[in-house]
């Protein structure tokens, strides 16, 4: 017992000077979300990265949240440089000043990229949408946009949303007949609250309401629902593996955008902005989407991207046409008064 | 112990071991020699217990009071509201402070806290404030007035009293919330109206739906634990590993079972409609129903367990003797059998509801909007939101109650009464 308590203490010593040698000098360290999607992004970004610059690089996985970014800065000695984020802990991040403000010249400037993905702390590295889906083996007429989602004459059956207000109150809103460019402006006002609530009201018989991302196309297969909110990479991915015929409505969506930005005090920042610089690249970025059926970032990499793999992307420029962004801001400031505002309604 | 070395010491005392030392000395030796190994043996368990246990409870209760924070950024603010009464709006002083806190704030980052803080309160304030961080001059002549060109919410009561609500050091503004209460500027204490009103519904909603599925479970539960007690042992071993195997199985999978079970063009609907007992679906799932069913068959092991080990240790004989004495069977079971039953009805039922209080991935995947327990909102708090002090004050609510319920519930069984098997 006591020699195993001896070799434990041994252990743990090695462990903590052997975690502490590698923040003096280290290569290199890039962060995403890990699984199938970073098995992708090393194949197309990580190894040709090292290869073409000669930089040395690891890659870690990680499941979000702004808490362990903070800890990661302001515990000093971060082990990571570059982490790719969701919107809302870019814009949190961004304001508590984890990470570093980006020098948008190193990376090909501002206007190589979307407009919408660019942000002071953070440069755009995929596009996803959520969605209308439906399967249109079911649904040989299939919904045209949020309206027909409430239609539930022309289309009777269950529908499924996210649990929660976040993006459902946009869509009633669109649905509604707001155009998707102005949801914010009229849900920043009580009367446009109001309204949203009221078209959900229409529904909520039909209603059911998923938590998970995974839950929506298994919805759709079991026929428990006609149609659902869902992130489209979802659709994709049933259609691929499981030989699902669904099928999303582009109209009137809402996408989101995961960045990747430069932790605070990285003693790699001039390799970052290589990375950066590199992962920015039309002719590298265009690579991804077939794998994963995420849109790129930069303007031009929709052109060299072959046009059966663009017409199923967010960022093909027919299913950008109508859309809009989700407003981390907004749901920043309200998320839990209309979370409230929800579960009081959902509950009447 | 203090009759040592008295002057009145009684002649056990004087009684010598071998090698001269008080007999009385050594024995007690002896005894802290044997008290100090016992408790050596327990140290690790309490040890552990203390950790994992009472200072997480401890951390969640303070947080659910702390406020600590937002004095720290806002120190001349704090001061400054020191005598601010709530009826007017505060003078020239208070916006200078605010704005030389907020200046400084920016500096270090750290506006995005104040935001953040003032947002529980007041819905909006968090870009009010943050811009205000980016533009504030504090020697601007004139500054109340240029605060409130800034934004109009400067020039609101309501606002100033969210400042002063997050003074600190200690608050009550989040168990206030956690109840569907607040305070106004002022200080005096509202209830909640309309669509705010929210927490103590869903703290009724969760005790309604746990005490309907323990319950549930005693109805379920006490023909079975029955069955396992009189069967021969044969047939009991096996009825126990059905009992037993859903109990091994994860939690997961079984709520996920029952979604393929009773969903739309699920088993059971199926078979309804093959029967010709119904012509249409049943909505047996993403409401109230699919909760109970998938809740109730969860925690059904957690009946049956104590049941049968009470049940197990009632004597055949004390039913044949009723019988005997000329009982018909429902008296006899009413007057002998069920009285004696008690002590395993009462953990079984305390073990299901107190497990069922806590739900929350069943009735998340299970259940509908309007199904979701207190749990859910203090994970939405905790994972979504990242409000901390809102979910601690629901989860010390929860406690809270639960803690009252028990002892109610040990008043009325009685604590000897309650056996776990």
């Amino acid at each position: 017992m006591k020699k195993q308590l001896v070799s434990f203490f041994a252990l743990a010593g090695v462990a903590l000077c052997c975690s502490a040698a590698p923040a003096m000098a280290r290569d290199l360290t890039v962060v995403s979300w890990g699984g199938a999607y970073q098995d992708a992004q090393k194949e197309v970004y990580f190894g040709p990265f090292q290869k073409d610059t000669g930089v040395k690089m690891t890659d870690e996985p990680w499941d979000g949240g702004v808490g362990v970014l903070r800890a990661k800065v302001q515990g000093g000695n971060a082990t990571w440089d570059v982490v790719q984020v969701e919107s809302e802990e870019l814009a949190i991040g961004c304001e508590e000043g984890l990470f570093e403000k980006l020098d948008w010249s190193k990376i090909g400037g501002k206007d190589a990229y979307l407009p919408s993905a660019t942000n002071d702390c953070g440069v755009g590295a995929i596009v996803y949408n959520f969605v209308l889906g439906y399967d249109a083996d079911k649904l040989k007429e299939g919904p045209k946009s949020w309206a027909d989602f409430f239609d539930t004459k022309k289309f009777p059956g269950k529908r499924a949303l996210r649990q929660g207000p976040k993006t459902n109150l946009e869509i009633a809103l669109i649905a509604d007949g707001v155009k998707p460019q102005d949801v914010y402006k009229v849900l920043a006002t009580d009367a446009g609250v109001e309204r949203a609530f009221k078209k959900l009201d229409s529904i909520k018989n039909d209603l059911i309401f998923w938590k998970a991302g995974a839950q929506p196309p298994a919805l759709l297969a079991s026929g428990e629902v006609v149609m659902t909110s869902v992130y489209n990479g979802r659709i994709a991915a049933a259609n691929q593996k499981d030989h699902k015929n669904f099928k999303v409505v582009w109209d009137g969506s809402l996408y989101t955008i995961d960045s990747w930005v430069v932790l605070k005090g990285t003693p790699n920042l001039a390799d970052a902005y290589k990375f950066l610089n590199y992962v920015g690249k039309p002719e590298v970025q265009k690579n991804l989407p077939p794998k994963t059926n995420y849109g790129v970032t930069n303007k031009k990499a929709g052109d060299l991207i072959d046009p059966a793999v663009l017409a199923d992307l967010p960022t093909a420029p027919k299913n950008m046409a109508n859309v809009e962004k989700i407003d981390d801001q907004f749901w920043l400031e309200n998320l839990d008064r209309l979370t409230e505002r929800f579960n009081k309604w959902a509950a009447k | 112990m203090s009759t040592q070395g008295g002057a009145s010491a009684s002649p056990a005392d004087m009684v010598l071991s071998d090698d001269g030392v008080p007999l009385k000395t050594k024995l007690r030796r002896a005894e802290r020699m044997r008290k100090i190994t016992a408790f050596g043996l327990v140290a690790p368990l309490l040890f552990f217990v203390i950790l994992v246990f009472v200072v997480p409870i401890a951390g969640m209760l303070w947080r659910s009071i702390d406020d600590t924070e937002f004095r720290k950024i806002m120190p001349q603010t704090v001061a400054a509201l020191a005598d601010w009464d709530g009826k007017d709006l505060p003078g020239e002083p208070a916006y200078r402070a605010l704005a030389s806190d907020l200046s400084a704030a920016r500096e270090n980052n750290s506006a995005i806290m104040v935001a953040r803080r003032l947002n529980y309160d007041v819905n909006g304030l968090r870009s009010v404030v943050m811009s205000a961080a980016r533009k504030a001059d504090a020697s601007a002549e004139n500054i109340k007035d240029s605060f409130i060109s800034l934004d109009p919410r400067w020039g609101q009561i309501e606002t100033w009293g969210a400042i002063k609500r997050a003074r600190g050091p200690l608050t009550s503004f989040y168990l206030m919330s956690a109840l569907d209460m607040s305070r106004d500027a002022t200080g005096s204490v509202h209830m909640a109206q309309g669509d705010r009103a929210i927490y103590i519904d869903v703290l009724i909603r969760t005790f309604r739906i746990s005490l309907t599925v323990t319950l549930l479970c005693l109805l379920l539960g006490f023909p079975v634990g029955y069955l396992l007690a009189t069967q021969p042992p044969k047939i009991a071993n096996l009825l126990m590993i059905l009992v037993l195997l859903p109990f091994w199985t994860s939690l997961l999978v079984r709520t996920a079972a029952w979604v393929v079970l009773l969903q739309n063009e699920g088993i059971v609907n199926n078979l309804l409609i093959w029967l010709g007992i119904i012509d249409k679906p049943l909505r047996l799932i993403y409401n109230a129903i699919g909760v109970h069913v998938a809740m109730t068959h969860v925690l059904l092991p957690f009946m049956i367990l104590p049941l049968y080990s009470t049940m197990k240790s009632i004597k055949p004989h004390f039913m044949r003797a009723a019988a005997s004495l000329g009982a018909p069977p429902a008296v006899a079971f009413l007057r002998v059998y069920l009285p004696q039953c008690l002590p395993g009805i009462a953990a079984g039922c305390l073990l299901v509801f107190i497990l069922a209080i806590g739900y929350y991935i069943t009735p998340a995947l299970v259940g509908g909007a309007a199904d979701q327990m207190l749990s859910y909102f203090i994970a939405f708090f905790v994972t979504d939101s990242v409000n901390w002090g809102m979910a601690s004050a629901l989860g010390a609510v929860l406690l809270g109650t639960t803690l009252a319920l028990y002892a109610v519930y040990n008043r009325l069984v009685g604590g000897s009464g309650i056996k776990m098997g």
